[in-house]
């Protein structure tokens, strides 16, 4: 199927939730809005002549940047960026689904930005969200078990945020 | 390390030593490790345990599965915070007399994540006592064995006597390396040798 009609397809069955489709890159990858990503990634699995039955990875992208003065310089507002690693094995294609999300829900530091969970589309991907989680602070509803997998249950924030700070003590045992 | 004045006195086939020699002898010959490898650096210890660098000549090969039959717990690895606790309950399980080896820059010092590492203890020494320290990334095995040969050592300065009835205190083994070099040009003194770079 070519690329064309591969976006006419898209576009015509979600319109406005799938926001932008770039196939011309290495990684071909389509954004689509929070909203809509349960229902995009249900479609990819399922379709007859796409099946992207396994889901490679998920990961998070922390646009941000501390320091001020590059901040400025920046071709980017900060943001988060939710990407996916589709795969099929049957067809041997691959595709990145990618969320936007802002770093902050509502913009209130400490409340997670959320994105609808895909673990009951790929169980695989239950695992890589609370990894995400974990470390990114984005929030999956209705996730069956968002809890921390790497880090301790009791760890405060999320270590691969670009403004993380370091703890200075955990449980007694002074950090540097 | 002195010597009772009895040891080897006597000719052969008559063995007189004391009963500190005797217990220091078992113990430093008998020295069982804990299987604990956390990272990259226990690769470097079971290289020291297989038969290459065997271990076991030192009596120390018998890698237990338990804290409860073990003396030494040579941490080998990164200790993440979570895994801090761990390690001091399984330091706390172990009988004594036991020693702990901090092998590698993680354990001695955060090493290579000391700057950015959000989850690693820098230095093991903030968790349980540490008697040895191993460096390197990863140290080679002959390293290991030498940390464990200053073990030995500290046993081997173990004193249970007491004189006038107040404990003789442990002797403790001075590295029988000096670790005096030859700076090379006298003349034209190294500079900048130590500026901070990045
Ligand atoms: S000191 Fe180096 S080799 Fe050893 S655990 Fe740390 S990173 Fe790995």
């Amino acid at each position: 199927m070519s690329g064309k009609q591969f976006i006419e397809r898209l576009e015509k069955r979600f319109g406005d939730l799938v926001a932008r489709v770039e196939l011309e890159a290495i990684d071909p990858w389509i954004e689509v809005e929070p909203g809509g990503v349960v229902e995009l990634c249900r479609y990819l699995r399922d379709a007859e002549d796409l099946r992207f039955n396994y889901c490679n990875s998920i990961c998070v992208v922390d646009y941000f940047e501390p320091d001020a003065k590059k901040a400025a310089k920046t071709a980017w507002s900060p943001h988060l960026e939710v990407v996916y690693h589709l795969s099929s094995i049957q067809y041997k294609t691959t595709l990145v689904v990618k969320v936007m999300l802002p770093r902050w829900k509502d913009g209130v530091p400490g409340q997670l930005p959320e994105v609808p969970s895909v673990s009951g589309i790929w169980s695989t991907a239950d695992w890589h969200e609370r990894e995400a989680y974990d470390l990114s602070g984005v929030w999956f509803t209705g996730h069956p078990n968002l809890q921390r997998i790497l880090c301790p249950e009791d760890w405060v924030g999320y270590p691969l945020r670009k403004d993380y700070e370091m703890p200075l003590e955990y449980h007694g045992i002074r950090g540097r | 390390m002195t010597k009772p004045w009895i040891e080897g006195r006597f000719e052969e086939n008559v063995v007189f030593t004391t009963l500190e020699q005797a217990i220091n002898w078992a113990q430093q010959s008998s020295i069982w490790p804990m299987t604990f490898g956390l990272a990259c650096c226990a690769i470097e210890m079971m290289a020291a345990g297989a038969s290459r660098y065997d271990l076991d000549r030192f009596g120390a090969g018998a890698f237990r599965a338990t804290p409860r039959q073990a003396d030494l717990m040579i941490v080998a690895g990164t200790v993440t915070y979570k895994m801090a606790s761990r390690v001091r309950r399984l330091y706390n399980m172990m009988p004594d007399p036991k020693y702990v080896i901090a092998m590698g820059a993680c354990t001695v010092g955060g090493g290579p994540y000391f700057k950015y590492g959000y989850h690693v203890v820098k230095g093991v020494d903030l968790v349980v006592p540490v008697d040895v320290y191993v460096p390197g990334c990863p140290p080679r095995p002959e390293a290991l064995l030498e940390g464990l040969m200053r073990i030995q050592d500290k046993i081997k300065g173990k004193r249970i006597n007491k004189r006038n009835g107040v404990r003789v205190e442990d002797e403790l083994p001075i590295p029988h390396h000096s670790g005096w070099v030859d700076a090379p040009g006298g003349d034209a003194p190294l500079t900048d040798h130590q500026k901070i770079t990045g």
